[in-house]
């Protein structure tokens, strides 16, 4: 007889049989991150096309009564051509036909003039101008944004009175946050949230299966009449789960990371990729996600350790997926992240705190600390617990 | 003879949901499973548990596995209590029961050498018992076929095989031929025999009189979780068949009753 750590055994048959398995380290693995790339890089793409389609097409503009002050504003447009005819009712219903790119704007005749003698105080309605276009088609309805544009900067002029933020040169810019500041704001909202539910998918497709599979196949019966330890198939289980889960979860990253630039057109945006984090912010995430995934792997094998089979796992997972979720939408609500470390004693919602705090350039060491040792110790628990479940015939034999 | 499992008044209740009570017909929300159970084993011997269904037998035998508690008294097996020490219980015994299965997504060859890991069986001696025991009982031909496509017979007999990699010197068997196929339980009781004349203690239970009567050295007939005789056939029979002795027994204890 040898000695020998049969944890390490436990971790090896989990292993070979998910690896094993070429379906379930599809759908596990790699299916996650590939269909988060084509997703969200087809939304990209759809979204890009909805903005730039019809930038270039040409858009007939028709005016009536074209005011000498209006015209210079107009007549230099990108991608139009400016004609001055009356408009008829005929003109307006064609415009109907979402492949017109047109549009149709009617002055009232000395619209200068009209516009000159009107005073807001007299009571009486102010020359209307009309403009008619098709938002259904791109090219008219950008059109239109830009005309209503100019015409509401050129009634500002006529009542100017002060500025706001007036660019006296190039150089000048008033909002004085920084790229990094500016997408680690938007990272640190979305990305937590969006880790914590891969890697909670990444549990929840193997883990009922893992314990309370074995239990309903009778499998787990035969492991239990080893002399292994329970603390040791205790802590093989939720060590390979949590590898796993952490694998799904990486593929999931992977995804989002290349489809990421894609998705939120950063270039049409101006905001620079550049993820300018340093490596110590890249070692308390990576810290960060092996924590959470261990407490997530250690919290769903203990319900599945208590459920008889795997579908009753699957309905006492969700109320715990549930709050898990709430944890990773704490971020879209609060502004910074909380102070008093006690906060970071909360299984997953520290998770989620620390994370916000990376990505948001915030991260503070002492709050990480408490987050990581806590979900140690919590995960330490977990194994006493499920040793404990391993141990209990009417947990491990109910039927 | 040399002792090697003694069982001293192993008792074992469960409790009832009123679905099960609904079910026994009964008022009780416990039932006694195994009540104050004491018999012995000797080294190299086969000793058969022979009892009705529900008498008790399979509890005991779990009790002995450790997979279940008792709620009092205790076995000493080859030195080891299944109370105080478990872990060596279970290094010292091989069980076998229907209730164990195995994974069906792995082969007879990757399962072998995970149990006997997890018996902490050398690596040099796995590969030498796996070809002997593969080779006995026709699985080598197997061996890399998933449990999923294999045979029912084949199932059972990768099962046994499963349960013995460590080599143990004692072996226990709940109802070795249930559900088995005729030439799979030849090939089983064989083996029984033949691990006998090894040395091996063996611990079975059964309801089937032939089988004591072929294989038992010893018997303890078990009723109602009471072993209600003990002994060599000799003994127990009285110069009676096995199965008349059982049924005047059986009489005795539920006529007393009524």
């Amino acid at each position: 007889m040898k000695k020998g750590n049969n944890t390490w055994t436990i971790i090896k048959k989990e292993f070979a049989r998910f690896f094993g398995d070429k379906q379930l380290l599809f759908t596990t693995v790699i299916m996650p991150g590939l269909l988060i790339y084509i997703i969200y890089t087809l939304m990209g793409s759809g979204m890009s096309k909805m903005a730039t389609e019809g930038a270039d097409d040409l858009v007939i503009v028709r005016v009536e009564n074209l005011p000498e002050s209006v015209a210079p504003l107009w007549e230099n447009l990108p991608a139009t051509a400016l004609l001055q005819q009356p408009i008829s009712e005929e003109e307006i219903e064609n415009l109907e036909d979402k492949d017109l790119n047109e549009v149709l704007a009617r002055f009232p005749k000395g619209f200068d003039t009209l516009v000159a003698h009107y005073s807001a105080e007299s009571g009486e309605l102010a020359p209307n101008v009309e403009i008619y276009y098709n938002s259904a088609n791109n090219a008219s309805s950008r059109v239109y944004q830009l005309l209503e544009g100019s015409l509401s900067a050129y009634e500002d002029q006529l009542s100017n009175r002060f500025d706001i933020n007036r660019a006296d040169s190039e150089e000048a810019y008033f909002d004085r946050a920084n790229q990094d500041d500016v997408l680690g704001s938007i990272l640190s909202k979305l990305i937590p949230m969006l880790i914590l539910m891969l890697l909670f998918s990444g549990v929840m497709a193997i883990a009922p299966s893992s314990i309370a599979g074995e239990k309903e196949r009778g499998t787990i019966a035969t492991l239990l009449v080893t002399p292994m330890r329970r603390n040791e198939l205790a802590l093989g289980k939720i060590v390979s789960l949590s590898g796993i889960a952490l694998l799904s979860g990486i593929s999931s990253f992977i995804g989002i990371v290349l489809s990421l630039p894609k998705m939120i057109q950063a270039d049409t945006a101006g905001i620079e990729m550049g993820l300018n984090y340093t490596s110590a912010d890249y070692a308390v995430l990576l810290l960060t996600i092996l924590a959470t995934v261990l407490i997530m792997a250690s919290m769903v094998s203990l319900l599945s350790a208590l459920a008889k089979d795997v579908k009753n796992a699957g309905t006492m997972i969700v109320p715990f997926m549930l709050v898990v979720m709430f944890c990773g939408l704490t971020p879209m609500f609060q502004s910074g992240t909380p102070v008093g470390l006690a906060s970071y004693l909360i299984p997953f919602y520290n998770s989620i705190q620390v994370m916000t705090s990376v990505f948001a350039h915030e991260m503070k060491w002492l709050p990480a600390i408490v987050m990581l040792a806590s979900n140690v110790v919590y995960t330490g628990v977990a194994v006493w617990g499920l040793t404990r479940m391993f141990n209990s015939e009417k947990i491990m034999f109910s039927k | 003879m040399n002792e090697i499992l003694r069982v001293e008044d192993l008792t074992k209740t469960f409790k009832l949901s009123r679905k099960q009570q609904k079910i026994e017909r009964t008022d009780r929300n416990v039932i006694v499973a195994v009540n104050q159970l004491s018999f012995t084993a000797n080294k190299g011997e086969i000793f058969g548990l022979l009892g009705p269904n529900g008498a008790g037998k399979t509890t005991t035998l779990r009790m002995l596995s450790t997979l279940i508690h008792p709620d009092s008294g205790d076995a000493i097996l080859d030195g080891c209590s299944v109370v105080r020490q478990p872990e060596e219980v279970r290094g010292k015994i091989g069980f076998l029961t229907s209730e164990l299965k195995l994974e069906d997504f792995f082969t007879p060859n990757y399962l072998f050498d995970f149990f006997s890991h997890l018996h902490q069986v050398d690596e040099a001696i796995i590969s030498e018992r796996k070809q002997q025991m593969f080779s006995r009982f026709g699985i080598d031909k197997f061996a890399e076929v998933k449990v999923a496509n294999l045979s029912t017979g084949m199932k059972q007999k990768l099962s046994l095989v499963i349960s013995l990699v460590h080599n143990p010197d004692i072996i226990i068997f709940d109802e070795p031929t249930n559900g088995l196929d005729v030439l799979t339980a030849r090939v089983v009781t064989d083996y029984l025999q033949e691990l006998r004349s090894e040395g091996k203690t063996i611990i079975l239970s059964t309801h089937i009189f032939s089988l004591v009567e072929r294989l038992c050295d010893r018997v303890g007939v078990i009723i109602d979780g009471r072993m209600i005789s003990c002994g060599t056939l000799d003994e127990v029979c009285n110069g009676l068949s096995l199965e008349d002795r059982f049924f005047e027994i059986y009489k005795e204890v539920k006529g007393g009753e009524e």
